[in-house]
């Protein structure tokens, strides 16, 4: 016999304890530090690179907000306690998609064939090459990831930018930077730099959508994230490889502007070099080598008046040498090797190179590492 | 089936259950339905077929319900339900009506979402429905015997579902479609001709069309029988009821809701879970045609292969556990489907407790019939051949129901192989050894035995279901085992 008391009595406490659960979960709002469970590292083996994806069926690897679960997913979780401090010498790379490694198996990245080639330091140590490359253009979201891997203590940092992660304007539009408001604004606050802490590209949430129910799809990214685990480990897959791609554009529209620049002159103030100089402010006690990476120097229609998709020759020149001129001023270890790479290596961007091309950009890089190494850092 | 769909078919199966008495259920059971099939319809790039796929739906419906409402004898005793020419009318018109309303949206914008596009004409929409009722009324008028009439119609449905199980029948057909309605017929694909429920719903009809003909079919008015073809809880994933159970409860006294509420939320809450929260999430890492040639070593691959196997479980049983929950808030008894099938001790158990209801329909309309007739031969055939046809038969065909592939019919040879395998160790063990009495502890270990050895016949079994073609099964079988 069924008591319809009971059931409305099983109702109503449902309903209680839901609501009480998703207030309390708003007012501690734990989803960050749900990020650091994770089964990587421990069940599965941590992923060489980043989460990041927009097919996660075929890629076994999607992207998510959490910086935590993403940190946890990583390989370099696991070296954080397990390597002896001084067996290794170790290098966190930081960049954008050419270094993430966009078309490129893990193996095939610029960090994977640093690692191929088992580069030693002077004093015999391995060196061990971290890629934490992101695909998304923004030197700020290169200072979050240099910020938050301090805690990994590695011994050298090597930050490849390109000209695009530079704009002021350009800051701001990578969506991890935009749903971590919190953490972005503690940048901004702590290194001065000219962002406004409350620009509406931030994604700032109410009380209702840090509940449970607000932050269920977080939650659940959270829980796939370690579900992919079973496959990327499977299948050490954690990219789409299309059959076929575009090649980048060689033949160029007309257009002398950049990102809303015109000729004849860029100037410091345009490019946020507050940010690459907060960045190289966090790591003062080890090296830290700034490298302008390759890019692709086209042939074709007014290739006169741009190298690329992305770059207007004024602007990319000028670039170039504003940097020059700041890393010699401020005595920054500072490689420029934008034109280190043929034209017939790059894929389907100006700046994603083919397993040839990573291999040649890895040899300079690799040599520069190990002439640094061991080598003071800056005062 | 969405979480939307769900959540909108519970609160109208809450509503109907709680709200109406037994006698506008029925109606109301009909109107939902009606209205869920064109919902359910997955959108065709094909113009308006995403319209024209459930209203064939319909016509199918009517067109055999008339078919089984001409002469022919009535078995003594059977439940039916009332029946009168005022109550088929009233139930023809209420269809009628919500088809021409969903196809007045062409006209005043889309209600909601109850077609993915617009629909056609409503002088085309008339024109079919005239068609259809001109049907209708010439089985009524020439009365045709139903043997000839039903093995036509079972011929039909059976023609329908041939095509749409093959892909390049479904190819074919699509390409015709896009031709007549002036569309590009290079782009057609494979999955422009999805129709929603086909397999379940030609499958109640034919089972009532065959119980007509056998004179098994209670009488049943037009409102009792779209009912039960379409009744939208089980539309999409069954399970495959019979026609004389359901109306039994169709047209029982209506039982106090408090007491269906219980039983039916559960199953409710225990399908949603199993689905969208185990099913769903299994899915991410179960075997399927993109990662089976990415696995890189055996003891991965048989993760995959054992979470394709409890994927599909998870999925399937969900799915009827939400239809059961739903029909048990509507005072109807829908059939288990599944009755832990995995922890059965060998196969034929396993056929027993999995997908019951489709099973039950094969043994009904193909396997009893087909060893009846083997048996019944002036030159009886040896037991062993006519339970190797019957089982091998019938397990092909349900491979084949699934579509037909080679996988699909390797899959249903896998087992109706086992199947006969434990038939013939069956037949051993009760000839040799039945006076073998082991202890306990053996018997138990045995059963154990038997459910592991089941279960991982099924499981490899499932290599050839989640995969569309024989290489790749084959493959997956090398990695499996090391080879």
């Amino acid at each position: 016999m069924v008591d319809s008391r009971f059931t409305r009595n099983v109702l109503i406490k449902t309903v209680l304890l839901f609501a009480a659960f998703n207030l309390l979960f708003a007012a501690i709002d734990p989803v960050q530090a749900f990020g650091n469970l994770s089964a990587y590292n421990a069940i599965f083996p941590g992923r060489p690179r980043l989460p990041f994806g927009e097919n996660p069926d075929k890629a076994y690897n999607f992207s998510i907000y959490s910086l935590d679960a993403m940190l946890a997913s990583h390989e370099i979780n696991a070296h954080r306690a397990a390597t002896p401090a001084g067996a290794t010498y170790r290098v966190i790379v930081v960049g954008d998609s050419s270094v993430w490694g966009t078309l490129l198996t893990p193996q095939q990245t610029l960090v994977g064939q640093i690692n191929a080639a088992n580069l030693k330091t002077a004093d015999g140590r391995v060196i061990r090459a971290y890629n934490l490359g992101y695909p998304t253009l923004s030197l700020t979201k290169d200072l979050l990831i240099l910020t938050l891997v301090k805690k990994y203590h590695p011994d050298m940092i090597v930050w490849m930018v390109t000209l695009e992660s530079f704009p002021v304007t350009r800051q701001l539009t990578s969506p991890i930077l935009q749903h971590n408001a919190d953490l972005v604004r503690g940048l901004i606050h702590a290194n001065g730099v000219r962002l406004n802490s409350q620009d509406p590209q931030l994604v700032d949430l109410s009380f209702w959508q840090k509940t449970i129910v607000g932050r269920r799809r977080d939650l659940a990214d959270i829980f796939r994230l370690q579900l992919y685990g079973i496959p990327w480990a499977a299948t050490g897959i954690d990219q789409y490889y299309p059959d076929t791609y575009d090649l980048r554009a060689n033949d160029l529209d007309a257009d002398p502007t950049f990102d809303g620049l015109k000729p004849p002159h860029l100037v410091p103030a345009d490019l946020s070099l507050d940010v690459l100089k907060s960045g190289l402010s966090l790591y003062r006690d080890i090296p830290v080598w700034v490298v302008n990476e390759p890019i692709f120097i086209s042939n074709g229609r007014n290739s006169d008046i741009r190298y690329n998709f992305y770059y207007p020759r004024w602007a990319y020149d000028d670039y170039r040498q504003i940097l020059q001129s700041e890393a010699t001023q401020a005595g920054w270890h500072y490689l420029d090797l934008w034109n280190l790479i043929q034209p017939s290596e790059f894929t389907n961007s100006a700046i994603h190179l083919t397993p040839n091309g990573a291999s040649i950009l890895a040899g300079k890089v690799g040599k520069s590492i190990i002439g640094l190494a061991g080598s003071k850092p800056l005062e | 089936m969405t979480l939307t769909h769900i959540l909108v078919f519970s609160a109208a199966a809450l509503a109907v259950g709680l709200l109406a008495n037994k006698r506008w259920q029925g109606w109301l059971i009909l109107v939902i339905s009606v209205v869920a099939i064109y919902w359910l319809q997955l959108a065709s790039p094909i113009r308006h077929l995403d319209f024209w796929l459930p209203t064939a739906t319909l016509g199918l419906v009517v067109l055999s319900w008339a078919v089984t409402r001409t002469s022919a004898p009535q078995k003594p005793g059977s439940s039916s339900t009332p029946v009168s020419t005022g109550s088929n009318g009233l139930a023809g018109l209420i269809v009628v009506l919500i088809v021409l309303g969903i196809g007045l949206t062409r006209y005043t914008g889309q209600f909601c979402c109850l077609v993915s596009s617009i629909p056609p004409e409503i002088s085309q929409i008339g024109l079919a429905i005239g068609l259809i009722l001109l049907l209708v009324v010439g089985l009524f008028r020439f009365s045709p015997s139903v043997k000839i009439g039903g093995t036509i119609a079972i011929l039909i449905l059976l023609g329908i579902f041939l095509v749409l199980k093959n892909d390049w029948l479904v190819m074919v057909t699509s390409t015709w479609l896009r031709f007549l309605s002036g569309q590009n017929t290079s782009l057609t694909r494979v999955t422009d001709l999805r129709w929603l429920g086909y397999s379940y719903i030609a499958f109640r009809l034919i089972h009532t069309l065959r119980d007509r003909q056998t004179g098994r079919l209670p009488s049943l008015s037009l409102q009792a029988y779209i009912n039960f073809v379409i009744f939208f809880p089980s539309l999409a994933a069954g399970p495959i009821d019979r026609v004389e159970r359901f109306s039994k409860d169709a047209t029982a006294s209506p039982q106090n809701f408090s007491e269906m509420f219980n039983p039916g939320g559960e199953r409710v809450v225990f399908g949603l879970f199993k689905k969208f929260v185990i099913a769903d999430a299994l899915a991410l890492v179960a075997l399927n045609p993109d990662n089976f040639a990415h696995v890189t070593s055996t003891l991965w691959m048989w993760v995959l292969v054992y979470t394709y196997a409890l994927r599909i479980y998870f999925d399937f049983s969900g799915y009827t556990d939400i239809a059961i929950g739903l029909g048990c808030w509507l005072g109807i008894k829908l059939p288990e489907n599944f009755d832990h099938p995995y922890l059965k001790p060998n196969l034929t158990a396993f056929w027993n407790s999995w997908h019951i209801s489709l099973a039950q329909w094969f043994r009904a309309y193909f396997f009893n019939p087909l060893t009846r007739s083997l048996r019944s031969m002036k030159r009886p055939l040896p037991t062993s051949v006519v339970i190797l046809a019957g089982q091998f038969g019938t397990m092909i065909l349900i491979g084949l129901w699934h579509g037909i592939t080679w996988n699909f019919l390797l899959w249903g040879a896998w087992q109706g192989i086992g199947l006969f395998l434990h038939n013939r160790w069956l037949n051993f063990s009760r000839s040799h050894l039945a006076e073998w009495a082991p202890p306990g502890w053996l018997r138990l270990g045995l059963v154990y035995l038997g459910t592991f050895l089941t279960f991982n016949y099924v499981t490899l079994g499932w290599v050839w279901f989640a995969l569309p073609e024989p290489i790749q099964s084959l493959a997956t079988f090398q990695k499996l085992f090391g080879l």
